[in-house]
């Protein structure tokens, strides 16, 4: 089906549409599987409307609103550390994403306190006094474990993306010329913000 | 059009770059070529075992009454024999392995885009693979839930669920990965002048299904997620006792696994549609239509989950809604049928295996289609649910599909990569006695199920006896025929006659590099001109 040219194979430049491409791609994945989480809260939260508003009662907005911003403020921080990277200003960017690494873990330790308060309450899955709730309540907590928990795990593996890409920032294998990794790196770090985004009304705000 | 077999053939890929040696040079190659093979041969295993579970399963059913195993075991048996079926060998079969070797030589590229995430994803099907066996011989035994894992079954029961689900967890990601690579593969690596009409249709439907792969597998990664979690941390949301629903558990599961069924098809007939021009010596009949109607069944293959949830207490409306959506899927698929017919019409025919295979795929697929719109009818489905009726149309559609297109392609593409050419009559045999087999075995299920024997039970009425004994004799043929089939294939490309580089004329990239292929797959970098089907502009006819 072809003529062939006698051309040898060329050394190939990274492609970079390419490795943006297949990024974007696993972003729609990560989207569709807690797209059956956001499935499972529209359904129960029309069935019970009461008992959500009840959970979410429960939740404190001050918690939920200072993760907000501290996820906001740390996507923040890697896109600028993607445009010092691409400006060439290399120790900027490395600081940038050391920065969007401590507001990770600075997250994951407000998450850690919030969780333990509704556990010291004994609000937990399996718990006696969650059974005792009624039936939407606990679908409610149930469902704000699963949901926070599955997140809370992107963003320890977001935190282990940015630790890696330090590292590479570092070796110099990611560099002003070439740095998809970085920009892909912010990519999934921005979906973790994201997913947050709709989260933290959905539990702490409109109930 | 035959190109004259040299006497020695030259090892192509077989040689490893560096001089590697061993199991390494395999396990660690990020050749899209090895990997492949990796991926076939793993497959093949794993079907293998599952042949063999089934065939214990007719055994068990050939007279009523408990003869080998107990309802436990029973249950065990055709668990494992669905989860290995269908998540280690029908899903990953012709995408992953047939999809590897053969998808970047077709659109002319070296490897696809991401070589190393490539292997990756062998690895994690592995991982999981053997995660999935370890769970059937520890914790509190293998699982008995069937494939389905359905609540609140799956919750409570003290078999080794959990293990079991995160084993298919794994191996959804693997299948992901391989989507994604597959997808950024076919929209950056094209060969110059080749242009989106001039894919060939093979590499058209793993388009379309690594699009289903990569958005539906991720709701099936959640499904599995929350049976583990029910059982592990107790998170109810599926619990009637605690505010759940454990419908919503089967609506979930169904928005991937019926999508699933058109990753098991889809790749099954793009085989089909690149074996039957070849073989009919005419160009592809309505190439648009084809590779159009992929992306139609993956699109509306996407809709129509619900149809498997008839009778579990949705509401009248859904249920007419999902049968209407189901009998649209219909329509693509019939294209395809009508297609390949029309394709074989006044062509000069050459009854080779490969082309042999692609005919029975055609007939048993048409009735596994059509006894699927029984199903697809909420009327006759509520009478025929959970009877061997569903079993047989389920075996004719992915096993009269999908594995008959298999064994296609392996009679089709394995002497390129090998060089070598089976014994043709030997394996004329092997595919008779399979279709034989095939059909005393799976057409008796399906009579049977229509007098209203029950599916997943050791044991029946005796009224059922007669087309039990036949259904178990058509599995022995059926066995006979596959085991011809693989002693005759391997003797081949292990000993058999070198076969040049065209050996059946087909106008695709992967026919115009040396058999077995370099490891950069083309001598040089190859340029495009025509569209695959044109043999007369290819030179060949």
């Amino acid at each position: 089906m072809s003529e062939t040219t006698h051309t040898a194979h060329a050394e190939h430049p990274k492609d970079y549409t390419g490795a943006k491409l297949g990024m974007w791609l696993f972003l729609f994945t990560e989207v569709l599987l807690f797209g059956g989480l956001f499935i499972l809260y529209a359904i129960y939260l029309q069935r019970y409307p009461e008992g959500f508003k009840l959970g979410g009662d429960q939740l404190n907005v001050w918690f939920g609103g200072g993760n907000t911003l501290v996820l906001l403020t740390s996507s923040l921080t890697v896109a600028m550390a993607i445009t010092a990277l691409q400006q060439g200003r290399v120790k900027a960017s490395l600081r940038l994403v050391g920065a969007t690494l401590f507001f990770a873990l600075w997250f994951l330790v407000n998450k850690y306190f919030e969780w333990s308060a509704k556990i010291h309450h004994g609000i937990y899955p399996k718990s006696e006094h969650l059974k005792e709730m009624p039936g939407g309540e606990q679908v409610f907590f149930n469902l704000y474990y699963l949901m926070t928990g599955l997140h809370g795990i992107h963003v320890l593996v977001g935190a282990g993306v940015m630790t890696w890409v330090m590292w590479l920032i570092r070796k110099g294998k990611v560099n002003p010329d070439d740095y998809v990794t970085l920009e892909n790196a912010g990519l999934y770090w921005h979906l973790v913000d994201l997913i947050w985004i709709f989260l933290f009304p959905l539990y702490y705000l409109i109930l | 059009m035959n190109q004259t077999a040299s006497t020695t053939i030259s090892r192509g890929f077989w040689d490893a770059p560096g001089g590697r040696k061993g199991i390494g040079a395999w396990i660690f190659s990020t050749d899209h070529k090895r990997i492949g093979l990796l991926y076939f041969y793993s497959t093949l295993a794993f079907f293998c075992v599952g042949v063999l579970l089934g065939l214990a399963l007719r055994f068990e059913l050939f007279q009523p009454g408990a003869d080998f195993f107990t309802a436990q075991q029973y249950n065990s048996i055709f668990t494992l024999h669905g989860v290995v079926m269908i998540f280690l060998f029908i899903i990953p079969g012709i995408p992953a392995a047939f999809g590897n070797l053969v998808m970047p030589i077709q659109i002319g590229a070296e490897d696809v885009a991401f070589p190393r995430l490539n292997l990756l994803s062998w690895w994690l099907y592995m991982i999981g693979a053997i995660m999935a066996l370890t769970s059937l011989f520890t914790g509190g035994g293998a699982p008995d839930t069937g494939w389905t894992f359905y609540v609140p079954f799956s919750v409570r029961t003290t078999t080794n669920v959990s293990l079991a689900t995160l084993a298919v967890f794994i191996i959804g990601f693997s299948g992901i990965l391989t989507g994604l690579n597959f997808l950024v593969t076919i929209h950056r690596l094209r060969a110059p002048g080749m242009t989106w009409w001039r894919i060939p249709l093979f590499t058209w439907a793993l388009y379309a299904t690594a699009w289903v792969q990569v958005l539906a597998t991720p709701v099936l990664g959640i499904t599995v997620l929350l049976i583990f979690a029910e059982r592990v941390i107790g998170s109810g949301v599926f619990d009637p006792a605690r505010g759940g629903d454990p419908v919503m558990y089967q609506h979930l599961f169904w928005i991937y696994s019926h999508p699933a069924v058109y990753i098991m098809i889809l790749p099954g007939m793009g085989v089909i549609t690149d074996i039957i021009p070849v073989f009919a010596r005419k160009p592809v009949f309505g190439y648009k239509a084809i590779a159009i109607s992929s992306l139609a069944i993956a699109g509306a293959g996407s809709v129509v989950w619900a149809h498997h949830m008839v009778t579990s207490g949705m509401s009248d409306i859904a249920v007419m809604i999902f049968s209407l959506l189901t009998f649209l899927v219909a329509i693509p698929s019939a294209i395809k049928v009508f297609n390949w017919v029309a394709t074989l019409y006044k062509g000069s025919i050459q009854l080779d295996p490969p082309l042999l295979f692609a005919l029975s795929f055609i007939v048993l697929f048409s009735i596994g289609g059509l006894t699927g719109l029984v199903l697809g009818s909420a009327a006759t489905d509520v009478h025929v649910h959970d009877t061997y009726f569903v079993v047989g149309h389920f075996h004719f559609v992915m096993f009269g599909g999908t594995g008959f297109a298999f064994f296609a392609a392996m009679h089709y593409w394995l002497p390129k990569f090998y060089g070598r050419m089976y014994n043709k009559k030997a394996a004329v045999w092997g595919w008779a006695l399979m279709t034989f087999g095939f059909l005393v075995l799976y057409m008796s299920m399906m009579i049977v199920g229509m007098e209203g024997m029950p599916r997943r039970y050791y044991d029946y009425l005796p009224k059922f006896t007669f087309w039990n004994q036949m259904s178990t004799i058509g599995s022995w043929f059926l066995a006979i025929g596959l085991l011809i089939v693989f002693v005759n294939i391997f003797r081949g490309l292990f000993k058999g006659e070198p076969v040049g580089s065209n050996p059946w004329g087909g106008a695709t990239l992967e026919w115009q590099t040396p058999s077995p292929p370099p490891l950069e797959n083309f001598e040089a970098e190859p340029v495009v001109t025509h569209g695959p089907y044109e043999y007369k502009k290819a030179g060949i006819l």
